[in-house]
């Protein structure tokens, strides 16, 4: 009952976090999947190059959340820019990951028919190997745009407001409204968006790989 | 047409192909054969420049290839390969349509040769162009592979071991089919296998190869006769007559006693003659008792009309062979065709006799045992 | 690095005990999804959606039910871990040859003896692998632990990003990197072996 008031209370500053957070996630990945999917690209044509470099994007994964904001509040400072770096960072790894896997599982013989038929390299890509990769790219952001929406919140602490603000307000004073007024809502656009990007997936499959049930 | 010319090709120290010469010429089926890594698939992707040679040249028409651009020179030639190779995000009508419409054919123009060529392997335009690959069978898929190498109707067609993949029956029908192709729309088609099965039965001349060189090029009667060493001996295998079995020829296992009918006979009166003799197929012959085709009963029953004559009936789907051919070489024809039977014919044209399978097993009992079978 | 050690061998004590309780629940989960088919898709629906949550929003919430402390990072923990642990041990499961399976019935295995003897061993390598993902991804969202009380080397990382001292964020992050480099190339040359001896 209480929470039903507080959210009548507040709901300019909830809708408001709501905006910022999706703003937030949308640039990240944006600017993840314009970096990512060229690069894939570009990797699946040095396969030796590709398993090192991805290695290393691996290791950067597995930096925590909380350190690279920190790093990112001591380069940047306080603000919008410094989540906005982070969370993009974040971002490339899935979409990269899945557009070099999706691109090189393209059977060798598809590509071997493409050439011997009279495809330039750009025609192969964009006829054959990048439709049919296109189930895994999708797939690739929408793991990243997931992970995104959990790390924003957590750019809340470095002030990049967003739901992670309300969170934040919340856990500092001890507030159960400010919580649930921030992880709902958080809780909820993740699961949307992972929704809405599943089923451009499935509109993104070209037909004849979608199974008998298509 | 197509003129190898000392080419060599190697990988580090491994020699692939070792001063390889010789000439394809314009509309014959070459089938390259030998056994795996003798360099025949190496020799293939050659023509169309997927691999290139170390050292020597490859000339089509005259045309050093290697001055022509790779991408162009590929367009002009068809390509056929074992993993079939359809795009699978494309439909059988965007597959076929692939290379004229990389060649920037306007869809009045690309359209009709779809449809034409699906017509070529009785695939009706409307049942199957916008099918997608993984809805057709294996040996479906490998039609329209072929047929995508046809389209933009290159002179040359390519193909690497295409019917590798696929299972006995269906390899028969597709081979006898590309055969077909090949004689009407009069193409020059070099071929990849290890089968001498294959190659006997497609090649107009068949190219041997062994260790990255020519052992022997020869037709496959040439071949079958006088094999240039042992490992083409080998290869032949049971193709070979042995040497203590007894040479049969075709008109030692026919039977002669069979009925033969004028094309102008009329079907009831036909179907009554079939009664009589107990047969439920029949050869017709033309006027100057040359051989015309064969009805069956059940053709007639479906499309014939009482009063009409044969000669409307007539298929020429049964395979016939000369009665001077090898008994063994029609024995394995016999044996993996459809058809129950083959007219055999005499250097005339006039019929001979068939070839059934129980005239067959007949003929070679005797030549095994001494004694006719009862 | 003296003053650390207490950090890092809670973080530790963290990340595994929550690992611990979801190898349990995971296990479980998997093998009831196996053996009632048509819990399979609620019991996989749900351990990915628990995923999908954001990790902070999941702490908050989780804060209020179990207050601050380590309690309730543990518990957000062995919810987050539950999705590799329960999809790897159901596919594990499935996967084991349909002869392989029907060969245990034949000798006349009990529906239990087969599970233990047989198709949990040959399912283990997928199982471990799902360990392993579980393992690294936790002591990284460990760290979070500090935000609702709880130890762990995320104290010293927070410490340093509200003094803006650079050294002490990289005096905690750095063994939280290395902890989960090492325990990735430990855990996949576990995961090798036990798949070279199923092979």
């Amino acid at each position: 009952m209480n929470f039903i008031v507080f959210v009548n209370e507040h709901y300019t500053e909830i809708l408001t976090s709501i905006l910022q957070h999706i703003y937030l996630v949308f640039f990240s990945v944006m600017i993840g999947i314009l970096f990512s999917i060229p690069a894939g690209i570009l990797l699946s044509r040095h396969k030796k190059a590709a398993e090192k470099i991805l290695a290393v994007v691996s290791i950067v994964q597995t930096i925590p959340g909380l350190v690279m904001l920190g790093l990112a509040l001591l380069i940047f400072g306080v603000g919008n820019t410094p989540a906005l770096v982070v969370l993009s960072i974040y971002s490339v790894l899935p979409i990269l990951r899945n557009t070099y896997t999706g691109l090189t599982e393209v059977q060798p013989g598809l590509i071997e028919a493409g050439r011997g038929i009279g495809m330039t390299l750009s025609q192969l890509l964009f006829r054959v190997q990048l439709p049919l990769a296109m189930p895994s790219i999708i797939s690739g952001i929408r793991i990243s745009t997931v992970y995104i929406v959990s790390w924003a919140a957590l750019a809340g602490l470095i002030g990049a407001g967003g739901l992670g603000d309300l969170i934040w307000t919340g856990l500092s004073t001890y507030n159960t409204n400010y919580i649930l007024a921030g992880a709902i809502p958080s809780a909820i656009l993740a699961f949307l968006f992972s929704g809405i990007i599943g089923g451009v997936q499935r509109l993104a499959t070209p037909r004849g790989l979608r199974g008998s049930t298509a | 047409m197509i003129t190898f010319k000392n080419v060599s090709k190697s990988y580090g120290r491994q020699v692939v192909l070792d001063d390889l010469s010789f000439e394809i010429k314009q509309g014959q089926f070459v089938v390259l054969i030998g056994p795996s890594g003798c360099g025949k698939t190496t020799t293939l992707k050659m023509i169309n420049r997927l691999i290139e040679p170390n050292s020597g040249e490859i000339y089509i028409n005259g045309v050093n290839i290697m001055r022509q651009n790779p991408v162009e020179l590929r367009r002009s030639i068809g390509y056929v390969i074992q993993q079939i190779g359809l795009f699978p995000n494309m439909t059988v009508e965007q597959n076929i349509a692939v290379v004229p419409k990389l060649l920037k054919y306007p869809k009045e123009r690309w359209k009709p040769i779809v449809r034409e060529l699906l017509e070529l392997v009785n695939m009706p335009y409307e049942e199957n162009a916008h099918k997608y690959p993984s809805e057709l069978s294996g040996g479906q898929q490998q039609r329209i592979g072929v047929l995508r190498a046809l389209a933009a109707s290159p002179p040359i067609v390519l193909m690497d071991e295409p019917f590798g993949a696929l299972d006995p029956i269906t390899r028969d029908c597709l081979q006898e089919e590309v055969k077909k192709i090949q004689k009407k729309l009069k193409k020059t088609i070099v071929f990849v296998t290890h089968d001498m099965e294959e190659a006997l039965k497609l090649a107009d001349t068949i190219v041997f190869m062994n260790e990255g060189k020519i052992v022997q090029m020869a037709s496959p009667e040439e071949m079958l006769r006088n094999p240039a060493d042992n490992i083409v001996r080998e290869f032949m295998g049971r193709h070979m007559q042995g040497g203590e079995s007894p040479d049969l020829y075709v008109e030692d296992v026919m039977r002669t006693r069979i009925l033969k009918v004028p094309k102008t006979l009329r079907t009831l009166e036909c179907i009554d003659r079939m009664d009589r003799w107990e047969v439920n197929s029949v050869i017709v012959i033309n006027d100057d008792e040359t051989y015309a085709g064969t009805v069956s009963l059940e053709d007639i029953h479906k499309q014939g009309k009482p009063g009409r004559e044969i000669g409307e009936l007539i298929t020429e789907e049964t395979p016939t062979v000369s009665r001077f051919y090898k008994a063994q070489e029609v024995f394995d024809q016999l044996l993996t065709s459809p058809c129950k039977y083959l007219v055999v014919l005499n250097d005339d044209r006039t019929v001979a006799g068939l070839v059934t399978r129980t005239s067959m097993t007949k003929a070679v009992g005797k030549a095994l045992w001494g004694a006719e079978i009862s | 690095m003296i003053d650390l050690i207490p950090f890092i061998l809670e973080h530790l004590v963290i990340v595994l005990v929550a690992t611990g309780i979801s190898v349990v629940i995971g296990i479980v989960l998997g093998i009831v999804a196996y053996w009632l088919r048509f819990t399979a898709q609620p019991i996989l629906w749900f351990s990915e959606a628990v995923q999908t949550i954001p990790a902070l929003a999941l702490l908050a919430i989780l804060m209020i039910l179990f207050g601050l402390g380590n309690t309730t990072i543990i518990a957000g923990l062995t919810l987050y871990a539950l999705l590799p642990i329960v999809r790897n041990t159901h596919t594990g499961l499935i996967s084991v040859p349909a002869a392989i399976k029907d060969a245990a019935r034949g000798m006349g295995m009990s529906k239990l003896q087969r599970l233990f003897r047989v198709e949990l061993p040959l399912a283990f390598p997928l199982v471990f692998s799902g360990i392993k993902i579980s393992v690294v991804n936790s002591l990284s969202i460990a760290v979070m632990g500090v935000l609702i009380g709880a130890g762990g080397l995320g104290y010293p990382i927070y410490r340093g990003i509200q003094t803006q001292n650079l050294r002490q964020i990289m005096s905690g992050a750095i063994p939280v990197m290395i902890m989960a480099i090492l325990f990735d190339f430990l855990m996949s040359a576990i995961e090798r072996r036990l798949t070279k001896h199923a092979k």
